[in-house]
């Protein structure tokens, strides 16, 4: 080892890190907002404005960062629990597209079912199809060793081709003129509204509760305590007979499983039925959210609403001040690139080594 | 039929070059034992820049050129955060893929639906006057010949010369390389700007020689497509040479089949790069001395020297 400054991994994690990294991660991010509104000759008051006070501004406002979360809570609370088992499933968004479509089927073949239980009928189905479409990559990955970044990765693209087939052919609205989308979902089959007149639906209590059971199963569980050791320590997970098949499987179970469940909050809730455009890249996001939330479900909570608050203040920046939407991308690849380089402070430190004086120099 | 034939032909080459020019950088971040997944956001800054450049310049070579280094800046960030932090190199190059997005539809605002004229095409003498084959094949923006130019040169460098070597060694051993001497970061970062100059380039190619205009979101998962070629080509040269214009035919087929109205879901073909890719993938994972053969094996892992 050598050089002026070096790192040095810490004996235990670092308390006052976990939180000045997602701090310095949102401290970054207003820094570029500023410079890009000073750029385009606006106040960089405004910018701070737009995305961080006028979400809140008022309770449609509200309404729609609540209406962001649910997704992004959902998902990155699955994906979570396996990035923690480094298990790397990139496929959200393939599997959100693949939970969409099995939701779906029901009301677009009984459209006009009007039971109550049709509804969490379509959340089991769109679990399932998750889990199914995760399942392909679980399957090479526990069978033939196929790394599941690439998989999940190809599988997205896969699903949206079929997305797509599938509008524009099969599940198309017959009436509809040709345009590529489904028939509209009956009232019984769509997610009932929290306040009348918003877009906000009971879809975010699902995020809230698998985040309750996201914490128990992490610090509760025994099943949550081996897959965190398998992917802190594999080779301690192999000698206490920890399965590592098992720690894939579960891991992408449950973040296909979140994630297809996500796909169908979309279709019955602020779309109303099976279109082209489902998620403006949820699934990506996620992997942002999950990472800001340190993997941990509470951290997962706060991440998402920040998240979410982004991404509705990118929309009122956009629609009153003529902002490009581009900026809230732009925000989310700045909040994360600098909150994975501060994170390593977490876990190391770094020692300074002053150049000792030379012996004899001292008189 | 023979018209049809040549427009194939043609077409595939000029398809397939984007795609070759990327997955060869991509190639070489690999062969170091990193997983650039930003290349879809570095392909589009490449794009947006270069066609703003040339747009404004006049000049193609120049607007290739500043692609290539807008590619390369924004690669730097990653190489900083996964090589100067120890970030994990999957979630590193989601981040700086989604910052590549939005800058590049940033940047590009004013400029959308604006169109260039088109790259000038290079006759090759000699070659280009051959009969029927001659135009479709040796007629092309010069862009298409360097990419394969590119690949010889680049498995020329793997397999005869000594910084091949260490580089390989790097991704498949770099605990080793280190032991040796050898500085694994500086190799990596340099593997991950040559990657990223080569994503820019690939990006602006597509703006402003194969489609001379600018629209948000035009690299259109060519990035995705990119690092799966990689794999599809087992990390090699001349595989991943095939690969490219493989699915470049896939591509112009599928607007083909739609000009001719064949009954066939052009869908189907859109995801077959995809679905050829995870195959590939299974097929080649299923042997342990066959991944061992081909996949660097550092792939993906952070090196940390103090260790």
């Amino acid at each position: 080892v050598r050089g002026f400054a070096n790192l040095e991994p810490r004996l235990s994690r670092s308390g006052k890190a976990i939180v000045v990294a997602p701090v310095a991660a949102v401290i970054a991010a207003v820094l570029v907002l500023s410079i890009a509104f000073l750029a385009i000759g606006r106040s960089p008051v405004e910018a701070v404005y737009y995305f961080f006070i006028a979400p809140f501004a008022s309770v449609s406002n509200l309404g729609e960062v609540l209406l962001d979360m649910s997704p992004l809570l959902l998902i990155a609370q699955g994906l979570a629990i396996g990035f923690r088992a480094r298990i790397w499933n990139i496929g959200a968004e393939g599997q959100l597209v693949i939970g969409a479509i099995a939701g779906s089927l029901l009301p677009i073949y009984l459209n006009s079912a009007s039971s109550p239980l049709i509804l969490p009928a379509m959340v089991v189905l769109g679990g399932v199809g998750g889990m199914s479409w995760a399942g392909i990559a679980a399957f090479l990955r526990a069978q033939l060793n196929t790394n599941e970044v690439l998989v999940t990765l190809m599988l997205n693209s896969v699903a949206y081709q079929i997305l797509y087939f599938l509008v524009s052919g099969p599940l198309r609205d017959p009436h509809g003129f040709n345009f590529p989308q489904s028939v509209q979902f009956q009232d019984a089959a769509t997610f009932p509204l929290l306040i009348s007149g918003m877009r906000v639906n009971a879809s975010i209590f699902i995020g809230l509760g698998v985040s309750v059971l996201a914490w128990l199963f992490v610090h509760r569980s025994f099943l949550g305590f081996k897959l965190r050791v398998c992917g802190a320590a594999p080779m301690a997970a192999r000698y206490a007979g920890f399965s590592q098949t098992q720690a894939i499987w579960i891991s992408l179970m449950i973040g296909g499983c979140a994630a297809g469940i996500a796909g169908v909050s979309e279709v019955a809730g602020p779309l109303g039925q099976l279109q082209r455009v489902l998620s403006p890249g949820y699934g990506y996001s996620a992997i942002v959210v999950a990472f800001l939330g340190a993997l941990d479900p509470l951290g997962i909570v706060l991440s998402s609403f920040l998240m979410a608050v982004i991404y509705v203040g990118g929309d009122l920046a956009q629609t009153s001040a003529g902002v490009s939407y581009a900026m809230t991308t732009v925000l989310l690849g700045v909040l994360l690139v600098t909150y994975l380089a501060t994170r390593l402070f977490v876990d190391y430190r770094i020692r300074f080594r002053w150049p000792e004086p030379r012996r004899g120099t001292v008189a | 039929m023979n018209a049809t034939l040549l427009f194939v032909l043609s077409s595939t080459l000029v398809a397939a070059t984007p795609l070759l020019i990327g997955a060869l950088g991509e190639l070489a971040v690999e062969k170091t034992g990193v997983l650039n997944l930003s290349i879809e956001g570095l392909m589009a800054i490449g794009a947006a820049i270069g066609f703003i450049t040339t747009h404004d310049t006049g000049s193609h070579w120049l607007g290739l050129l500043t692609g290539g280094v807008a590619g390369l800046l924004l690669s730097l960030v990653f190489a900083g955060i996964i090589l100067g932090f120890l970030a994990n190199q999957v979630a590193a190059g989601i981040a700086v893929g989604i910052l590549g997005l939005g800058l590049s539809a940033m940047v590009g605002r004013s400029y959308e639906s604006q169109s260039i004229p088109a790259m000038a095409h290079w006759a090759i003498p000699g070659l280009s006057t051959l009969p029927v084959v001659g135009p479709a094949l040796f007629a092309q923006s010069p862009p298409v010949y360097l990419a394969v130019l590119l690949a010889v040169g680049e498995a020329l460098f793997f397999r005869f010369t000594r910084l091949g070597l260490v580089v390989r060694a790097t991704g498949e051993a770099p605990n080793a390389a280190h032991a040796l001497g050898y500085d694994v970061r500086l190799i990596r970062a340099g593997a991950i700007a040559f990657g990223g100059f080569l994503a820019g380039v690939a990006g602006a190619f597509i703006s402003v020689a194969y489609t001379p205009l600018w629209a948000d979101g035009m690299v259109a998962g060519r990035g995705w497509i990119v690092i799966a070629l990689v794999v599809f080509g087992s990390w090699r040269v001349g595989r991943i040479v095939a690969g490219a214009y493989l699915f470049g035919a896939v591509g112009i087929l599928e607007l083909l089949f739609q000009a001719e109205g064949v009954q066939l879901p052009s869908q189907l073909l859109s995801s077959l790069p995809y679905v050829a890719t995870i195959i590939a993938l299974a097929l080649l994972s299923m042997d342990r001395r066959r991944v061992r053969l081909n996949a660097p094996v550092s792939l993906g892992l952070t090196f940390w020297a103090g260790q």
